[in-house]
């Protein structure tokens, strides 16, 4: 069993939708599509008001070389060009297709089959994979969303010679990536190999909690013979998924502080994220829908469902049995980084991995006590911080001191505040200290 | 949806430690303890033990209702904590009056006087005992004879410790050379057994090192402590009388050794924040206190070398620091 060694939590599970079952969802009469739902710079509408679209037409062209196109899942006619609300409260760039009864009628029949030759697929050089990858819009989908393009294009003299995939999916609650895997096994695997190709290595290994035994197993006996990709079940420990953990526990290697994993040779991809790129090469299709987690333990009809990408996320939820009653918090994501949502009167995104609607009971911060230094968050940090230094240097804004403690390392796991008996806002601290040096060092660099 | 939603940032799930888990975790692991003591030492333990515990609530209480006026923290288990670890590093005939006095030290001087939990640099329950040992030396080196004192409290029959005859030989030796032989067939005709099991005279809580490790095995259990100050502690304990040529299993079975090494110095506030700290912290502890035991004054050295041991505490924290992943060790 694998895993990485320093730190890490083990919160409960709760993974009540654990299952290979995926619920299609009806394609909505009306999509809002955001122009930025990645990292990078917005996509560009290239449609305007009254145009016509077809399911799986560009409306938004990436706008910039880290950035993604954004595509409709549904035809119909462009009734607004303007911003709108996304879950966080900001106004984004958007595009809202209506469809009409015919719109809605032809959708009804599948128009992704195979676009290419199995000779064709074959052929593909790195290139043109990654082009078709980039030009289908695939971003991370893991939650990050960061486009997989500009991450299979790593910076010039620096090369990657194993491919990782992450199945951990070590986020409490989440379920979206096991389904897929116990669903999809073929195509994922056959994903995977497209990624390597991509990225021009001979080996990939695939990570799985071992609390998800049935995928492990399931993906083993797909492989069959192909020697070129593992499957490892790793420990079930928090966080697991995160890059820098996962390629730690998979390889052995250490990404350099402040480096990118191509740094110790590898390139990390979801397992989800893979499954896409098989759709855009086998399928020509590119990213318009994306298994959610829709899940809280007073949900009625908790579930992972396939759900086309600028839906409405309150249709969303209805689907899943409604808002309960009880709930007093709505996390996009998982429960230890998840953000919350200001309202579900917004569209899913390709970011959206899980709507989690925890009860009011347990949406409340503690009350803070004063810390006993107990030394868990400092056991407890992956990165090998000290979380309740930085929490303090922070709150005294003694920001040379937070920078030179390393605080940039920080990947925002949320361990330290999890592990604090004292429940203090450690995190909160630490990224107003990251916020403030990340300024400082841009302030640094652009000086010189 | 019309509920009003809580916005916050990441995490949204906390674990189910507490700060009152965590002391209230301790205070079990020491029931056995507690029970050892008021078994061999009957109605004093019982005495001084109830006086301990209230009297540390009551300065708390008084302290953070009518000085500080601060919310009450009595529930936290902190204050019953100090009061059952200073009891527990008292002998069973000590006047009321004196174990008050500990209690003010403790909780008034130790903890609040610092700006209360969290804050303080040492041990509240060891300045408490220290400041006693120091004050009424008598009082505090005079040590009932366990069982036969079930039923007498300030009226105990005394004896001398484990580690009290073998400084007496030592101090023998030094001086008549053929006084030392007597003393230290004394000293050997101990038996180690009796150690263990509990039965030696000494402070209440040291009187069964097998009841303290079975709190030590439940401090472990539930996660409350780590292993590395404790066995940092046992080791250079260990390796050190090994050195200079004392008997192993009499230096870690007797005294306060294992009370300390287990439930003192493993007290969060007051020891170090990294592992490869809490090693540090153990090992000087071991070796001070082996010092202390064989050239100090003292018979036992324990209360002083965690003491002093706390104070470098801020220090070890500056320098030792964890690795950062990704960056080579001594890069920082």
């Amino acid at each position: 069993m694998f895993t990485f060694r320093k730190g890490g939590v083990h919160p409960p599970e709760n993974k009540i939708t654990a299952s290979g079952k995926i619920i299609a969802v009806e394609l909505p009469r009306e999509v809002t599509m955001a122009m930025s739902q990645h990292i990078g710079a917005p996509a560009m509408c290239i449609v305007k008001k009254g145009d016509h679209v077809e399911r799986g037409d560009m409306v938004g062209k990436a706008g910039g070389f880290v950035s993604a196109n954004v595509f409709t899942p549904i035809s119909g006619t462009v009734v607004k060009v303007d911003k709108t609300k996304n879950a966080y409260g900001m106004p984004v760039d958007s595009v809202t297709i209506a469809a009409s009864d015919e719109d809605h009628a032809s959708d009804m029949e599948e128009r992704f089959g195979q676009s290419r030759t199995r000779g064709e697929i074959d052929t593909l050089s790195a290139e043109e994979i990654i082009n078709i990858i980039g030009d289908a819009g695939i971003v991370g989908l893991g939650g990050a969303a960061f486009p997989t393009r500009v991450k299979l294009t790593p910076p010039p003299g620096k090369h990657a010679d194993i491919l990782v995939i992450n199945g951990a999916e070590c986020e409490p609650f989440l379920t979206n990536d096991h389904a897929l895997m116990l669903a999809r096994p073929d195509e994922l695997l056959e994903g995977v190999r497209l990624l390597m190709r991509g990225a021009d290595v001979e080996k990939a290994v695939i990570g799985i909690e071992s609390n998800k035994r049935d995928a492990i197993d399931l993906l083993r006996t797909r492989l069959d013979s192909d020697e070129s990709i593992k499957v490892e079940a790793l420990k079930v420990k928090y966080p697991q998924g995160g890059e820098k953990q996962l390629i730690k526990a998979l390889t052995g290697r250490e990404v350099p502080a402040g480096g990118l994993p191509v740094d110790a040779g590898a390139i990390v991809q979801n397992v989800a994220t893979a499954y896409a790129v098989y759709e855009a090469v086998y399928l020509g299709k590119p990213l318009i829908d994306r298994v959610v987690t829709v899940t809280g333990p007073s949900v009625t009809a908790p579930g992972n469902y396939l759900v086309p990408i600028g839906m409405r996320m309150s249709d969303l939820v209805d689907l899943a049995g409604g808002v309960p009653a009880d709930t007093g918090k709505v996390i996009l994501g998982g429960p230890m980084m998840g953000r919350t949502a200001v309202s579900l009167d917004c569209p899913a995104t390709k970011g959206t991995s899980a709507i989690l609607m925890l009860p009011e009971s347990q949406s409340s911060r503690r009350t803070v006590q004063p810390c006993i230094r107990c030394a868990g968050c400092v056991a407890a940090c992956p990165i090998g911080l000290e979380p309740y230094r930085l929490g303090l240097l922070s709150a005294q804004s003694r920001w040379d001191m937070v920078e030179a403690s390393g605080v940039m390392n920080c990947l925002e796991c949320g361990c330290c505040s999890f592990s604090c008996p004292s429940s203090r806002p450690l995190l909160d601290y630490i990224r107003l200290g990251k916020s403030t040096v990340g300024g400082m060092i841009r302030a640094r660099s652009a000086k010189k | 949806m019309n509920q009003l939603l809580t916005i916050s940032s990441s995490p949204h799930i906390h674990t189910r430690r507490s700060v009152a888990s965590c002391m209230w975790n301790v205070v079990i692991a020491l029931l056995p303890s507690l029970a050892a003591s008021l078994y061999f030492f009957g109605i004093g333990a019982a005495i001084v033990i109830a006086v301990s515990v209230i009297g540390c609530m009551a300065v708390e209480f008084a302290i953070t209702k009518w000085m500080l006026r601060r919310p009450a923290t009595l529930m936290n288990g902190s204050a019953v904590l100090t009061g059952l670890l200073l009891a527990l590093n008292l002998p069973s005939n000590i006047p009321v009056w004196i174990v008050l006095i500990g209690c003010v030290v403790a909780i008034g001087i130790g903890k609040m006087s610092f700006g209360g939990l969290g804050c303080n640099i040492w041990n509240p329950a060891l300045v408490g005992r220290v400041f006693l040992l120091i004050s009424f030396p008598v009082q505090m080196t005079s040590w009932p004879l366990p069982l036969v004192n079930r039923f007498n409290y300030l009226d105990a029959t005394t004896g001398a410790t484990t580690l009290g005859a073998l400084k007496m030989s030592e101090m023998a030796s030094d001086t008549v050379a053929g006084a030392s032989a007597s003393a230290e067939e004394q000293v050997f005709s101990v038996d180690m057994l009796q150690n263990f099991l509990g039965g030696v005279g000494g402070s209440m809580g040291e009187v069964s090192a097998l009841a303290l490790l079975i709190g030590f095995a439940y401090l472990l259990a539930t996660r409350t402590i780590t292993w590395h100050i404790p066995v940092a502690i046992l080791g250079s304990v260990a390796l050190f009388t090994l050195c200079i040529g004392g008997d192993v299993m009499v230096e870690l079975l007797s005294g306060g050794l294992l009370l300390g090494a287990i439930f003192m110095a493993t007290d969060y506030v007051t020891s170090p924040m990294t592992k490869r700290g809490m090693v540090l912290f153990g090992v000087m502890i071991g070796i001070i206190t082996v010092i202390i035991r064989r050239w100090g004054a003292y018979p036992e050295g324990m209360s002083f070398a965690i003491l002093l041991m706390n104070s470098f505490v801020p220090l070890i924290d500056r320098y030792i620091k964890p690795r950062i992943f990704g960056e080579r060790r001594g890069l920082r």
